[in-house]
Order: structure tokens, then C-alpha cells, then sequence
């Protein structure tokens, strides 16, 4: 037996070298590289942004009013977050179950129909449109006749949600194996309850993710605030009415500033919203975790 | 409670009608006389999918309690005509059924006819098993739900007999509240084949029900295939011959016509009759050839 084992063999098993070694070694540096370039900035970033902002970070700066100067060292942003909170909240009470359904009836009912296509036509151009745009919008059609208000603001965040909901629900709707969907009809179960029951659950963790999505972009957006919500030094819970103001309003406000105080209490608002993001996700998590079906 | 009184009386008469029907199946065989009403009676069945016809001229009349199998090369149309009997084919958008299908004397394709409803009748099993990403109880109480059974003492008493019924409960009843898809494949059918006999059906249509499955699990799902026809009508699709000559009753040979261009292939339906006859004595030179393996 050991005699066989001795001799050497025929066919030859172990790894070449050569081109292909080498194209394989290139490869694995180059993905490598990649990898750490996007790193980079992600890391500097939230590096930069947790240094500098924690600096200011007390108490009295999360719930402080805004600052009447900008050289004033004192003064904080409890305004923006509450605005930041309610104007966002609104949105997206305005637009996720109008998004959520919107995708149901795109992808389950209106399948190819015209009106359905025209539809998703318009989802993916808005998905397009900058943010400034949203907000000149909702300026001439809302803001002039009623005023200023947190209100408007969350109009035009929720017409910036919207298409990003309508597009990647209805995509995740599309991933849900037809075995699934035939399996619960092949049981007597109507169309509705096949959607409520089945379809949606093993869809839930992607249409969270796409919520979230949008949700974040839209709590970080300066350009719709400026022309809708006006600006307010004190806390305004009321999103309907009165002036307000926000995160990322306070952000683009501070960082223009000349002065050390006001530079840094841009720094602050920006790790402050970075971590209401960071919340925001961890608790839909949680959720969708609880109700989505258990693989 | 009223509720619950009618689900009984609904069920006590399934289980008398059912009782009866077995008698006279057995008296039927027991005389050779077929007489009693089929459970399908399937009439110059076309089906198209746009203008493609997809299958034709399918005459086939499925007897109750009896397994009928449908062999045949692919793409002969055996899927399309077995979906057409719980019309599963409505969910194809360009799908279009010429003829009948006389179900217990009611034609499924007429008018009034509620697709939802024929499939509480007639249930399914696929090709490849098909649990929901649920619990392996929800799976199986997912119908009675659906059907309006809300007490839990109801529910586990329905998951249990069909979880029994399907060869399955003694290998889940201490784990019903895990997920369905940490079963193994052989389990998850027949959990998909629990989910079917949950809500109590007529029929169960299966659709090349074991071809994902090993041997060993294979032999399972015909065994309990040999057991359920004391109490369900049951249509299977096979690409197995030896399947077919092992549980079924009736057998229907189709095969694909290709036309003068070759660029089309409608399914027909060749031969049906009692499985022992198309095997051993085939009536057409076609299910000779076919089921010798000299397939051309």
C-alpha cells in the first residue's frame, strides 16, 4: 500500500503558477485598494464629524435655544432637533403609507397598464430631481399663500421620499418568488390576503430598508428647509404652524459663519443628526426585525 | 359558537359524502361497471398562452379516490391541463381555456365561477416545496384562517390531524413554532401537503410533487399518496414513469406535436386508461415507444 502512495502519479493536483496565480494575485490588490479608498472618506468623515462635535457637545447644546449672534459661545440647537423630529415625523407620515400602498397597486394590480406605467415613469424622473427643486415647489404652491412652517418643509421632504419608496417597495415586491404568492392561492386565499399575509412579510425587510432610506436622505436635506420653513430661535413643537427650523438648516448655517462659536456649533448639529440617523435605523431595525417572517 | 356548530355540520356531511363516495368506488372497481359521477370531466380542453396553443383536444374524465397521473415528454402541455383544474392558469395574464372542465358537475370556466373558491376545493402541491417563511404551525393553519377558524383549540386540533394526515407529525410536534424552512426538503412537501389537507379539499393536484426530493423521501410522499385516496381524489404530474406505474390508478399520456415549420409544439393528449393497460399494453405505437424508453 505504501508503495502506491510512494510513486509519484500521473496527474497532477497541485496549484499552477503562472498568468493565473498572477491575475489572481492583481485582482485581490486591486479589490483591496477599492475597498480602502471607499473607506476613506467614510471614515474621515465620521471622524471629522465626531471629533469636532463632540467638542460643543453638552446638555445645554442639545436643548438650548438658537444662539441670537453668531459670535455668541453660548446658545444651542434644541430648536432644530425638535423641528428636525416633527418636520420629518410629518413627512413621513405623509409619505410612507402613501408610498407603501402606491407600490402595492403599481406592482399587483396595475402591472403593465398604462396609467400604472406612466406612473413608474414618474417615480424613477422624480427619484432625479434635486432636492432644490422640491422645495421651490412647495415655496410657489404652499408656503407663499400660508407662510412659513415646518409644515411646508415636510411637504417637500415627503415629495423627495416618496418616489424612493414607490421604486425600491414595488422592486422588493418583484423579489417575492411567485412559488410563495401561488402557494397561498393554490389554498383558497383571495388576492388581498395573499398580498397582506404573505407577500408583503417576506418583502418587509426590504421595504424597511428602502423607508429607511429615504427617511435619512430626506433628514438630511438642506435645500427643501431653506425656502419653506422660515427660521425660529425657539423650540416649535407645532409643525403646522409658525416658523421653525432644523439640523440641517442650523448645519448650513454655522458652517457659512465667520466665527469659531458658531463653526462649531455646526459641528455639533451635524454629529447630532448622524446619531438621530444611526437611532432611526437601529429602531426600524428592531422593528422589522420583530414583525418580518422568521427565515 | 354557532360558527363553530356549522363547521361541524359542514363536516360531518364532507365525511358522509365522502364515506359514500368511497363505497361506491370500491363497488365500482369490484365490478368493473363505471358508474359512478367523475370527479372531472375534462371536454375538448385547449389552452393558449397569446395565440400559442399551448395544448389540445384533451378528453379525460378523473375518477374520485382514484390517483390519475399525467406522463409525458416536457413541454406536452401535462402542467397546463392540471392547472387548468383548480384554475391556477388564471394567474398567466395571456392565458386562454377552450372547452370544459366539469368539476362535480359544476363547469369551472363558467361564468360565476370564483377561481378563490374552486382552489378551496381542489388544492395544490408543487414542484418544488413551497412552505411560507412562517412557523411550521402557521403554515398549516395559515387556510383555516384564511377560512375564518380564529379559536386556537381549533386550529391545533386542525394542525395536528393534517400535520398526521401528511406522515409528519411525529418528526415537528415539538417544534411547530419553528420556522418552516428549517426543514429538510422531503418534510417541507409534505408540510406543503399538510397546508393542502388543512383546509379540507376534494382534490389535491400535485405537480411532479417528488422531483426535488431523494429516493427515500420520494417513497414517503407515495406512501402517503396510497393513504390519502381514502379520503381525496388526487391528479399528479410525473416525469417518473416508474412513479406513475407504482401509485396511479388511471394514467393520461400526452406528447408534443411539432408543426410543419418545427417552430411550434402543441401538447396532446394520446392515451388515457388504466395504468396497468398503458404500460403493459399500450393501445398506441406512441406510449409504447415512450414508456420502453424508445422515445422518439
Amino acid at each position: 500500500m505504501t508503495a502506491v502512495l510512494d510513486t509519484t502519479s500521473a496527474i497532477d493536483l497541485t496549484a499552477r503558477g503562472g498568468w493565473r496565480a498572477t491575475k489572481n494575485r492583481i485582482m485581490t490588490v486591486v479589490l483591496a485598494t477599492a475597498f480602502l479608498v471607499v473607506m476613506i472618506p467614510l471614515a474621515l468623515v465620521l471622524g471629522m464629524v465626531i471629533m469636532r462635535g463632540l467638542k460643543v457637545m453638552s446638555w445645554h447644546f442639545l436643548t438650548g435655544p438658537i444662539a441670537a449672534t453668531e459670535q455668541r459661545a453660548k446658545g444651542g440647537i434644541g430648536p432644530a432637533i425638535s423641528g428636525t423630529l416633527v418636520i420629518t415625523g410629518m413627512a413621513m407620515l405623509m409619505a410612507v403609507p402613501v408610498g407603501l400602498l402606491g407600490s402595492i397597486y403599481l406592482h399587483e394590480y396595475g402591472l403593465n397598464r398604462p396609467v400604472a406605467r406612466a406612473v413608474r415613469f414618474m417615480a424613477t424622473v422624480m427619484t432625479g430631481v434635486p432636492s432644490v427643486v422640491m422645495g421651490l415647489f412647495i415655496y410657489v404652491v404652499w408656503t407663499l399663500r400660508y407662510k412659513s412652517s415646518g409644515f411646508g418643509g415636510s411637504l417637500a421632504l415627503a415629495c423627495l421620499m416618496l418616489p424612493i419608496i414607490i421604486r425600491t417597495t414595488e422592486e422588493m415586491l418583484r423579489l417575492v418568488p411567485r412559488e410563495l404568492r401561488e402557494g397561498a392561492l393554490a389554498l383558497g386565499t383571495s388576492k388581498s390576503r395573499t398580498i397582506l399575509t404573505v407577500v408583503v412579510p417576506a418583502a418587509l425587510p426590504g421595504i424597511v430598508s428602502g423607508v429607511l432610506l429615504a427617511v435619512a436622505r430626506a433628514a438630511g436635506e438642506t435645500a427643501p428647509l431653506l425656502f419653506t420653513i422660515g427660521a425660529a430661535r425657539k423650540v416649535n413643537w407645532n409643525v403646522l404652524g409658525g416658523a421653525n427650523t432644523a439640523l440641517p438648516a442650523q448645519i448650513y448655517g454655522n458652517a457659512n459663519s465667520a466665527f469659531a462659536p458658531a463653526q462649531g456649533r455646526g459641528w455639533g448639529a451635524a454629529l447630532t443628526l448622524v446619531v438621530i440617523a444611526f437611532l432611526f435605523t437601529l429602531v426600524a431595525r428592531l422593528i422589522s426585525a420583530r414583525f418580518a417572517t422568521k427565515r | 359558537m354557532t360558527d363553530m356548530d356549522q363547521e361541524l355540520v359542514v363536516d360531518t356531511n364532507r365525511q358522509i359524502s365522502r364515506l359514500t363516495s368511497t363505497a361506491t368506488a370500491t363497488a365500482d372497481s369490484a365490478s368493473g361497471t363505471a358508474t359512478a359521477e367523475p370527479m372531472f370531466e375534462i371536454s375538448d380542453l385547449a389552452v393558449y398562452y397569446g395565440s400559442f396553443r399551448a395544448v389540445r383536444d384533451v378528453n379525460i374524465a378523473i375518477r374520485r379516490n382514484e390517483i390519475t397521473a399525467f406522463i409525458g415528454p416536457s413541454g406536452c402541455g401535462k402542467t397546463t391541463v392540471l392547472r387548468c383544474l383548480n384554475r391556477m392558469n388564471d394567474l398567466v395574464p395571456s392565458a386562454r381555456v377552450e372547452g370544459k372542465v366539469i368539476y362535480q358537475g359544476v363547469d369551472l370556466y363558467g361564468g360565476d365561477v370564483s377561481p378563490t373558491e374552486v382552489r378551496r376545493h381542489v388544492g395544490m402541491v408543487f414542484q418544488k416545496p413551497n412552505p411560507f417563511p412562517k412557523s411550521i404551525y402557521d403554515n398549516v393553519a395559515f387556510g383555516p384562517r384564511v377560512n375564518g377558524i380564529k379559536r386556537a383549540s381549533a386550529l391545533d386540533e386542525i394542525v395536528e390531524r393534517s400535520l398526521r394526515g401528511a406522515a409528519l407529525w411525529d418528526e415537528v410536534k415539538d417544534r411547530l413554532k419553528t420556522s418552516a424552512l428549517g426543514l429538510s426538503g422531503g418534510q417541507q412537501q409534505r408540510l406543503c401537503i399538510a397546508r393542502t389537507v388543512a383546509v379540507e379539499p376534494d382534490v389535491v393536484l400535485m405537480d411532479e410533487p417528488c422531483s426535488a426530493l431523494d429516493p427515500i423521501a420520494t417513497a414517503r410522499i407515495e406512501d402517503l399518496m396510497q393513504e390519502m385516496t381514502s379520503k381525496y381524489t388526487i391528479v399528479i404530474v410525473t416525469h417518473n414513469m416508474q412513479q406513475a406505474a407504482r401509485v396511479s390508478n388511471r394514467t393520461a399520456f400526452f406528447t408534443a406535436e411539432v408543426s410543419e415549420n418545427g417552430d411550434r409544439r402543441t401538447g396532446v393528449l394520446v392515451e388515457y386508461d388504466q395504468t396497468q393497460k398503458i404500460f403493459a399494453n399500450p393501445g398506441d405505437e406512441r406510449t409504447e415507444n415512450y414508456v420502453t424508453g424508445r422515445f422518439g
